[in-house]
Formats: structure tokens, sequence, C-alpha cells
């Protein structure tokens, strides 16, 4: 298990250099720079200042000589500095990235639990009325577009029935409340976007379970299981689910990236304070070094969450195991 | 070619719910086509008042938005953009995924190992940030983003591509063609190419409702381009007045789940036609 997670871990390091890369010189290809934009703002026009803010950023340089420093930079941990937050981009992604994972994994939490029951249910009641009304569901919410979902339980769920709040990650009065009290003040925000977004994936974990259910339950230990006279339940739960499960693992992994890129978008529609919403300013204010950080840090991220995927995989199968 | 065998058609046709898809696709082509007829002025043009409610007015049929713009026109000018931007970027993902699946299936060795390093490479970076990021650079003009989605949709089409390339390579037909003296690129493009399409035609077919999705997602965003009526953006839009007219969000967003809806009915047709081996999956 050890020399597995040493050998994928080397085989990511060049992954990660190629996205450095090609992420760095697609952005050398933009036509502005992050200092147009800076000195339009701040209404700089002395040339001699200009020239020393781009001597200042290693602008004045060879491409491929700051595509080195770079790349060693980002080895130290350091992905540049944001003029914008008058930070450094690592701290900038790490500001943002807690909000941005707790909306990720409730998402997948909930397109977990959905969509892995409707699955099993689809498939063990197949051909009913029942298989039929969840397949119609997942195939609906497989089509929505998050955002556009968002705005739907947002005019339904807030603003018709006033459940939950339009927007945001807690009131405003949560910080001088107790920790239990603003846990369920984020939870409570939470369960809007968590839905827009899992809704999608749940969908998708429900085609996929139900043709993985589907097959495994023809299979003949199943029979075997039944024929030891165990409950219908038993059968379903222990013995199917178990192992219709590892292709969800593995949807889990390959998904991470665009459950990334969804949060983008349902983080706008909710004004949710994360990732999405630093990666969208940066986009839209050239605000390139942070653009090339999130750039960079997700593939890493998307990049670790595989090799996990690989190694669970390794506890879940048996049979990869014994090769 | 196996594409076109004669029950193709009556295969698709089977499966009832890829038929409807179809009538939905074939209904948003005709709309598209037809938008310049029926609504030949600028779109985006101020026809009316602001926040008329579908059905309020014969006139506008599917009301009008904040600023007195006719929904209605904007959705069948919107269909133009999301059509033509889901086919291209799909043709450009096909198109890189085919070469780039076939040329490392053909080769093997070094160019294998080093075009499925650049593949898994585009797998790793987050699609939508990627496109984000293109757009912001090159602007968002509809080319501009129908590059961008393709250049992030390709990977699950080489991959493919290569497996079926990888099977196909050392069969009993491609030795004859070879003793036969046939240069490789005639083999690779009218023997092999056309025996491993069909299941890449269901996998493009599917990009283009994937394709839909990031461009309106793009636009949604406010990062397309303003002058093109779109229906991400008439959502976009739209989010300002829930309290009011939550109808000028909804109904763009009815239109895209249709159509996307409609492409993966269409998908799942086509892969039980294409592929009768799979249909009891």
């Amino acid at each position: 298990m050890l020399r597995l997670l040493r050998r994928r871990l080397l085989q990511g390091v060049p992954l990660i250099l190629g996205v450095i890369i090609m992420n760095f010189l697609l952005i050398q290809a933009a036509p502005g720079s992050f200092l147009d934009v800076m000195s339009a703002e701040s209404q700089v026009s002395d040339p001699a200042m200009l020239e020393q803010l781009r001597v200042t950023y290693g602008m004045d340089q060879p491409v491929w000589l700051q595509l080195l420093k770079y790349i060693w930079s980002v080895a130290r941990l350091d992905f540049g500095f944001s003029y914008r937050q008058n930070m450094p981009v690592l701290a900038v992604i790490m500001a943002s990235l807690p909000a941005t994972l707790v909306l990720m994994l409730a998402s997948l939490l909930i397109a977990l639990l959905l969509g892995v029951t409707a699955g099993v249910v689809a498939a063990v009641k197949v051909n009913t009325i029942w298989d039929n009304l969840l397949s119609f569901l997942a195939v609906l919410f497989f089509a929505a577009p998050s955002f556009w979902l968002g705005i739907m339980l947002t005019v339904l769920f807030a603003v018709k029935l006033g459940w939950v709040p339009v927007g945001g990650m807690m009131s405003i009065t949560a910080s001088n409340q107790g920790v239990v009290a603003t846990v369920l003040d984020v939870l409570h925000h939470l369960a809007l976007p968590a839905m827009a977004l899992g809704l999608f994936y749940a969908a998708v974990y429900a085609r996929v379970m139900r043709a993985a259910m589907l097959e495994v339950l023809s299979l003949d230990f199943i029979r075997t299981a039944r024929a030891k006279g165990l409950g219908r339940w038993r059968v379903v739960l222990a013995h199917g689910l178990r192992n219709a499960l590892l292709p969800i693992v593995t949807l889990f992994g390959l998904q991470f990236g665009t459950v990334l890129g969804g949060s983008i978008v349902v983080e706008t529609v909710f004004s949710w304070p994360g990732l999405g919403s630093v990666m969208l300013d940066s986009v839209s204010s050239r605000n390139y070094p942070v653009v090339l950080g999130v750039l960079v840090f997700s593939s890493v991220v998307v990049i670790l969450v595989n090799i996990a995927v690989d190694l669970a995989y390794l506890r879940l199968d048996p049979r990869i195991r014994a090769r | 070619m196996a594409v076109a065998t004669p029950g193709l058609f009556r295969r698709f046709a089977r499966n009832r719910a890829a038929l409807l898809g179809l009538i939905i696709l074939i209904a948003v082509i005709a709309l598209a086509l037809a938008a310049p007829t029926l609504y030949p002025r600028n779109p985006l043009r101020i026809v009316g008042p602001a926040e008329l409610w579908p059905l309020q007015d014969p006139r506008f049929p599917l009301g009008t938005d904040s600023i007195g713009r006719n929904i209605a026109a904007i959705i069948a000018h919107g269909a133009r953009a999301t059509l033509l931007i889901g086919l291209f970027a799909s043709l450009t993902a096909t198109l890189i995924g085919v070469t780039i699946g076939a040329t490392a299936a053909w080769f093997g060795g070094w160019v294998d190992e080093l075009l499925m390093r650049l593949t898994e490479m585009f797998q790793v970076v987050p699609g939508l940030v990627f496109v984000l990021t293109i757009v912001s650079i090159l602007g968002g003009t509809v080319q501009n983003i129908t590059i961008a989605v393709g250049v992030v949709s390709w990977t699950g089409i080489a991959r493919l591509t290569r497996a079926e390339f990888l099977t196909l390579r050392d069969r009993e037909f491609v030795q004859a063609c070879r003793a036969m003296g046939m240069p490789d690129w005639r083999i690779v493009l009218a023997e092999v190419l056309p025996n491993a399409l069909p299941p890449v035609i269901v996998l493009s077919s599917l990009a283009v409702a994937s394709a839909i999705l990031f461009e309106s997602a793009v636009s949604f965003l406010g990062l397309g381009d303003p002058q093109v009526a779109s229906w991400g953006r008439l959502v976009g839009e739209g989010r300002t007045l829930i309290r009011s007219s939550w109808y000028i969000s909804a109904v763009p967003g009815v239109a895209i789940m249709l159509m996307v809806l409609a492409l993966n009915l269409i998908g799942d047709g086509l892969n039980d036609a294409l592929n009768p081996k799979l249909r009891n999956r």
C-alpha cells in the first residue's frame, strides 16, 4: 500500500509540472496584464512607476525565466502575491477554501445519500412505477443547470415559503452566538446551495447505482445468499450494495474537479464566500496570479483525491490487493 | 460504413424516450431557423413595458424582462447561439479527442505515453475553472467560448478512441490491409476509424449537452458576449428580480433543461442503436 502511494505520488509530480507549464503559458498569452487593470484602477500613468512595477513583478524578464521562477516558488508553496487582496495568493486561497470545502462535502453527501438510495430502490423495484419515477427524476436533475436549480430553489424555499435565508453563509448576528448555534446557522444557510449543487450528482449516482445494482443482483452469489434463506433487504444491502458501490467511489474521484467547478457557479447564486467567488472576481479583474494559483491548486487537489480513491479501492476490493 | 446501417433509425426509434428527445431537438432547431423570420429585429431591443408576466399580453407570450425586452424573441435567437456553440464545441472536442486517441493507440510506445500524460493533464484541471480562464483571456465571443469548451471536453473521447483503436489495431482485417501494402494513413482513416466511431459518436452527442451547460454557465456569470442573445445570460439577469418576477429566470432555464434533456435522451438512444451488444446494461 505504501509502495503504491509512493509510486502514485511520484507519477503526480510530472503531471503537476505539466499543469503549471500549460496554465502559465496560457496566461502569458493574455493580451493585457494585471498591471494594466491595476494601473487603470489606481490611476497610475507615470511610465517610470509602471516600469518599476514591471520589475517588481519580474515581468521584464524572459518568459522561460519567469516560468522557472514560478515553478520554483510553487514548489516552496509560494503562489505569488495578489495586489487586490494585498496578501499572498496562497493566503487568499486558504481563506476561502473552507467555505468551498463545506459546500462541496455537503453536496457530495446529499448526492451520495439520495443517489445511492434512489439507485438501489430503482434496481430492486425494477420496471415498476417507482423505478420509472426515480429514473425520470434522475434524467430531469441530470439536465438542469445547477445555477438555475439554485435560483428556483431560492424562489420556492426562501422567497415563497421563507424556510431558509436567500444567501450568505451565516447571519450577521452569528458571531456572538455559541458554537452550536453558529453551526446550526451555517447549516441553515447551507441547505439550498448544497441541494442545488448536489442534485445533479445525485442523479448521476442514481443512474450508475441502478445499473451496477442490476448487474450485481443477477450474479450467482446473490442467488446463493437468497438460497441460504437471508431476508431480501439483507441480501440487497449487505451483499449487493457493498459490491455495487465500487463504481461510485471511482466517480467520486473523477468528479471532484467538476464539483469544484460547479461550486463556482452555485457560490455566485448564493453569495457563498468561497473559492468560486474569489475565482470569478480574479477572472473579471485579470488578477492572473490568483487565477493561476487557483488553477494549479485545484489541479493538485484533484490529483491527491484521485490517489486517495485508488487507495480506498485497495481496501474496498480484495481482488485488486491480490494482484 | 457501420454507422449507416439501414435499421439504425428503427433501432433508435424503439427507445421512446430517445424519440421524444429527437422531437425536442428538431423543435429547437426549427425555432432557431425561424428566429430571424419570427423576430427579424434585434431581440435585445426594448419593445414593451418591463416585467410583463407570460400570457399577460398576447404580443409577448413568454413575457418581458426587467427592461421590457421580449423574452420569446431572446429565447428564439438564443437557441441559435446555444445550438451553434454546443455543436461546434462538441465537433472541436471530437476532432482533438479522436486525433489524440488514435495517434496514441496506433503508434504506441513513447508517443502513447506522452499523449496519455497530456490527456491526464487536461483531466485534472477543473473544466469550468479552465473555461472561465480561457474566456477571460481571449474574451467572451461565441467563437472563443466554443474553443474553450472544446478544449476542456476532449479527454473522454480521446481515451475511448484509444481503447477502441487498441482492440482493432491487431485484428485480422487490419493485418490483411497491411499485407496488401495499404499505407498506414489509409488503414487508419478508411478501415479502423469507421469501426471505432460508433461509441465515440455517442460520447460526442453527450458532449453537445455538456457544452451547452458550460456555455450557459459562462453566460450566466456574465462573461459571454453581451451583444448575443443567450439563455444563460437571461437566467442571470433575472436573478435580481426573483421576488417580483421569477419567471424571467425560470423560462430560459426550462429551455436549457429541455435542450440538455433532449440531447441526453438522444445519446442514450444512439447508444442502444449503435452498440446493440450493450443494450441490456
